[in-house]
């Protein structure tokens, strides 16, 4: 069983694989550049002191992302994880 | 035409070489890549002390020109800023783009770190659809040994349709074979057929309609092709920059502000 879940609902230490991206535009075009793309791992690295923005670990670089931008990013938990 | 090295005649010059006086021939090499991926440490280590800085006109962002010297010729080599893409609207991005579209280096080195190809390959392949006369650099090469990271740099080659070349810049490795492929692309020696993706048969068909208009507009100058492209993107930053463009060629020859439209079409 596998859940779909935003970005931004993930926490730190928890691994998603990226499904869609609900954005358009020159976000969109952004993001997939800096590799958050569909099938893409993202490992939640750790919140910022007030809890947003969040670092995320994709394709072996450290990128930050508000949760304007992480909660339109969705990706799908591996079954069982909690 | 756009022109902004000419503080210093001495390092300005314009795109055919044969046109410098003399029979010097002069070369221009564009390095363009991610961050991080040892650009501007092979930048220094090709040009040495040789190179001055300063700013992109009308921008905020650091320009570094130099020069290097290859069995007699010179080449100069720009540093363009380092980018994951060159799509987006950030500055740093609009100018690498400018460069390699609108001034056309004699060669495009594109700079991927070889421990991270997966995230580097999407500005290759960027690069790519912008121009034939490219080089790939697999740069971080002692990196990715000491990580175990295998290449195989000509099954690379014959999937990009560009040479590729290993090099490990901070010990000036490989930095002679990527001098030699360099030579060879910009003489047209080593002939490239750069990977180009095939996109759903509607947007091939929009492409050509719109590729046609362009070639009518900007003659074979322009990457018609990538062009397309970026307008069915909707990208406002590339169309104000062929805005102005077109308002400058016919400022020289006096034509008419109406955009030429195919018979054709």
């Amino acid at each position: 069983m596998t859940t779909v879940i935003p970005l931004s609902e993930a926490v730190p230490g928890q691994t998603l694989r990226i499904r869609r991206l609900e954005l358009n535009g020159t976000m969109r075009r952004r993001l997939l550049d800096l590799g958050f793309v569909p099938g893409a791992e993202v490992y939640v690295l750790q919140k910022s002191p007030l809890g947003d923005p969040v670092a995320f670990r994709v394709s072996h670089t450290t990128i930050a992302l508000r949760k304007e931008e992480s909660s339109k990013i969705f990706g799908e938990l591996p079954g069982g994880e909690g | 035409m756009m022109r902004h090295c000419c503080e210093n005649g001495a390092s300005c010059h314009h795109k055919n070489p044969s046109d410098q006086k003399g029979k010097t021939t002069r070369f221009r090499v564009a390095l363009a890549g991610n961050p991080n991926t040892g650009k501007s440490t092979l930048f220094n280590a090709l040009t040495g002390l040789r190179q001055h800085t300063g700013n992109w006109p009308g921008k905020t962002v650091l320009r570094a020109e130099g020069t290097y010297s290859f069995k007699d010729v010179t080449y100069t080599v720009i540093d363009l800023p380092g980018t994951y893409s060159l799509y987006s609207n950030s500055a740093d991005e609009e100018v690498a783009r400018d460069y390699i579209v609108f001034e056309q280096p004699d060669v495009t080195v594109v700079v991927l770190d070889a421990t991270s190809l997966e995230r580097n390959l999407n500005l290759a392949l960027q690069v790519l659809e912008m121009s034939e006369r490219v080089v790939v650099c697999l740069n971080l090469m002692d990196e990715a040994n000491r990580k175990g990271i295998r290449i195989d740099d000509r099954k690379l080659s014959s999937k990009l349709g560009v040479p590729v070349v290993k090099t490990a810049a901070r010990d000036g490795k490989g930095l002679t074979e990527l001098k030699e492929t360099v030579e060879g692309v910009a003489r047209g020696h080593i002939q490239t057929r750069p990977f180009r993706i095939r996109y759903s048969d509607e947007m091939e068909e929009k492409i050509k309609t719109i590729e046609a208009d362009i070639r009518t507009i900007f003659g074979n100058d322009l990457p018609s092709r990538w062009i397309a492209l970026r307008l069915l993107d909707g990208d406002p930053s590339l169309t104000e920059a062929l805005k102005k463009r077109i308002g400058k060629e016919e400022s020289t020859d006096g034509a008419i502000a109406q955009p030429p439209y195919p018979a054709e079409a």
